[in-house]
C-alpha cells in the first residue's frame, strides 16, 4: 500500500504539471493568468509536504494574493490580442527547442552529479509534531544570515523607490483633490445667501 | 506511519469531517441571523420596525430568505463564460470557510492547532478576492467589471495595512499561533493588546470592514452607481453564495479582532478580587462569541451611520493614513518591547 503521503504528492503534482501546461498552451491570457494561479497554489501545497509550512504561505500570500491579482487586473484591462504572438510558431521552433534541450541536459547534469544524485540526498527526516518551520526560519534568518538579509531588504527598498519615483510623471490638466482644505470648507464658502425684493413676471 | 491502514484513514477524514461540520452548521446559522440581526438593527436606528411577517417577530424571516433563494432559477448571462461563472462563488465562500479551521474557540478548543495559523488566516483572506474579480470578469458586464477593478484594488490597498497591524500583534505576543496571542494577553481587560496597541487595533478593525466590503467601504457593490458590483449578474443559490461569504467574512474579521485585540476566550474580569469567581463558571467560548458580537454590531452600527466614502478617499486612507501609521507605531512597539514595558511586554 502507497503512503498517504505520496497520494497527496502524486496528485498535486499532476495538478501543478497541467495548470502549468495549461498556462502556455490556452488562447486567453485571462486563463492563463488564472492557471498561473492554480500552479501557484498546488506549488504551495507541495512545500507543505516538504514541512516548508512558512515559505508555502508566503507564497499563497505574496504571489497568489497580491501579485497576481495585481497581474489579473492589467490583463483584464489591456483585452490583449494573443494571434499575432502566435503567428511564427514555426520560425522560432528551433531556437525554443534549443534551449529547452539546453535546460532538460542542465538539469540531467546537476540530477545525476556526484553530489545531488539520490543516492547523495537521503530522504529528509520528518520533524517532530512541535517543530515550527517559522520559528526555525527566523531563528536562523537573524542570527546566521542577518546580513545578507538586511542586504536584500535595503535592495527592495532602493527598487520600491526608484519604481515609484521613474513611473511618478507629473501631467498637466490632471486634477487632484486636497482633502485637507475639503473638510475645511464652510457653507458661508459655498453658498452666498441674497436678499432681494421679490421678482413679478413682467 | 506506514503501518497505517486505510481503515483508519477512513476513521480520521470522517472524525475531521465531523468536526468540521460542529464548525459550519453553527456558522452558517450565524451568518442566516446575522442578516436578521442587520436588518432589526438597522431598522431600529432608522425608527423602522425592520423584518416582523414570518414568523414570531420575524425571527424565521432568514430561513424564509434562504428557501427562496434555493428555489430561484440561476441565470449564467450569454456571452458570459459559464465555467469561470459557477467557479467564481466557490472561489469565494471556500476560503471564507477554510480560514476556520485555525480559530480557537476556546482554550484548546481549534480544529488544527497550526503554529503558523496567523499567516495561514492571512493568505487565505487574500485569496478570496480572486472570486470578485472571476465574477466579475465572467460575467461579461461593465457594472460587474468596474466593481471588480475597485475591489481588486480596495483589497490589496488594505491588505497591507492589515498585514502590518498584525505584524505589531505577533510582535507584542511573541508567536504566530492564536492559541498562544491569546494566551499572551492573560491577565484582565487592561492586559488585552487593545490597549498598547490602540492604533493597530483600530486600522485592523476598519481595514477588515474595507476588506469585507462593507459600509462604509462598499464601493465595489455601489448600490446607487453600479446597481450590484460583482454579483449582479447572479441569481438564486450563486448570489447567495457570495453573500453567505460576505457574512462568514464579517464573522471571521470579528472573531479574530476579538481574538487578537480583546483577549479571546478571557474573561473581562480577570485579576478582579469578587468579579473575578463570581464569573469563574462562564465558558471561555461564551465570552468569544460575546466579543465577537459586539464587533459585529459595530459593523451594522457603521452602515447605519456612515455615507459611502469617496473612491480617492478609500485609496489615500489606507496608502497615505493607515500604513505609515502602523509603520511608526511598530517602531514605537519595538522601543516598548525591547524596553520591556509592562504588562504587556515583559
Amino acid at each position: 500500500m502507497i503512503a498517504f503521503e505520496k497520494i497527496v504528492f502524486y496528485l498535486f503534482a499532476a495538478i501543478l504539471v497541467y495548470a502549468a501546461t495549461r498556462v502556455i498552451t490556452v488562447r486567453n491570457p485571462v486563463h492563463a493568468a488564472l492557471h498561473l494561479v492554480l500552479a501557484f497554489f498546488t506549488c504551495a501545497a507541495l512545500w507543505l509536504l516538504l514541512e516548508a509550512e512558512f515559505l508555502a504561505i508566503t507564497l499563497v500570500l505574496v504571489y497568489v494574493g497580491a501579485v497576481m491579482v495585481l497581474f489579473l487586473f492589467v490583463v483584464m484591462m489591456l483585452d490583449i490580442n494573443t494571434s499575432p504572438i502566435r503567428e511564427g510558431f514555426i520560425r522560432y521552433l528551433p531556437v525554443g527547442l534549443s534551449v529547452a534541450g539546453l535546460m532538460l541536459f542542465e538539469m540531467y547534469l546537476v540530477v545525476h552529479s556526484r553530489y545531488f544524485s539520490a543516492g547523495q540526498m537521503p530522504a529528509p527526516v520528518p520533524h517532530a509534531a512541535d517543530y515550527s518551520n517559522t520559528r526555525e526560519l527566523g531563528s536562523v534568518l537573524y542570527t546566521d544570515y542577518v546580513y545578507p538579509f538586511e542586504i536584500a531588504s535595503v535592495i527592495l527598498v532602493v527598487a520600491i523607490i526608484a519604481a515609484i519615483a521613474l513611473t511618478m510623471r507629473k501631467r498637466k490638466g490632471t486634477k487632484t483633490q486636497n482633502p485637507a482644505e475639503q473638510v475645511k470648507v464652510r457653507s458661508t464658502d459655498r453658498v452666498r445667501v441674497i436678499k432681494m425684493e421679490a421678482e413679478t413676471k413682467d | 506511519m506506514a503501518e497505517t491502514s486505510y481503515i483508519d484513514w477512513i476513521l480520521t477524514g470522517v472524525f475531521i469531517l465531523a468536526k468540521i461540520l460542529i464548525i459550519v452548521i453553527p456558522l452558517m446559522l450565524s451568518v442566516a441571523y446575522l442578516t436578521y440581526a442587520e436588518r432589526k438593527i438597522i431598522g431600529y436606528m432608522q425608527l423602522r420596525i425592520g423584518p416582523n411577517r414570518v414568523g414570531p417577530r420575524g425571527w424565521l424571516q432568514p430561513i424564509a430568505d434562504a428557501v427562496k433563494l434555493m428555489f430561484k432559477e440561476i441565470i449564467v448571462p450569454s456571452k458570459s463564460n459559464p465555467y469561470l461563472f459557477v467557479i467564481a462563488p466557490t472561489l469565494v465562500i471556500a476560503p471564507a470557510l477554510a480560514a476556520w479551521a485555525v480559530i480557537p474557540f476556546s482554550d484548546g478548543l481549534v480544529l488544527a492547532d497550526v503554529d503558523a495559523s496567523l499567516l495561514y488566516i492571512l493568505a487565505l483572506t487574500s485569496i478570496g478576492v480572486y472570486g470578485v474579480i472571476i465574477a466579475g470578469w465572467a460575467s461579461n458586464s461593465k457594472y460587474a467589471f468596474l466593481s471588480t477593478m475597485r475591489s481588486a484594488a480596495q483589497i490589496v490597498s488594505y491588505e497591507i495595512a492589515m498585514g502590518f497591524a498584525l505584524v505589531g500583534v505577533l510582535m507584542a505576543a511573541g508567536s504566530i499561533n492564536l492559541g498562544d496571542i491569546v494566551r499572551a494577553q492573560e491577565g484582565g481587560f487592561l492586559h488585552w493588546y487593545w490597549l498598547p496597541l490602540l492604533p493597530l487595533f483600530v486600522i485592523y478593525f476598519v481595514s477588515g470592514v474595507a476588506e469585507t466590503n462593507r459600509a462604509p467601504f462598499d464601493v465595489a457593490e455601489g448600490e446607487s452607481e453600479i446597481v450590484a458590483g460583482f454579483h449582479v449578474e447572479y441569481s438564486g443559490m450563486a448570489f447567495a453564495v457570495f453573500f453567505l461569504a460576505e457574512y462568514a467574512n464579517m464573522i471571521l474579521i470579528a472573531t479574530l479582532a476579538a481574538l487578537m485585540f480583546m483577549g479571546g476566550w478571557l474573561s473581562p474580569f480577570q485579576g478582579i478580587p469578587v468579579l473575578e469567581p463570581m464569573f469563574n463558571w462562564v465558558p471561555g467560548l461564551f465570552w468569544l462569541l460575546a466579543k465577537t458580537s459586539l464587533f459585529l454590531f459595530c459593523y451594522l452600527w457603521f452602515r447605519a451611520t456612515f455615507p459611502r466614502y469617496r473612491y480617492d478617499q478609500i485609496m489615500r486612507l489606507g496608502w497615505k493614513v493607515f500604513i505609515p501609521i502602523t509603520i511608526v507605531w511598530l517602531a514605537i512597539e519595538g522601543a516598548a518591547v525591547v524596553g520591556g514595558l509592562g504588562p504587556w511586554f515583559d
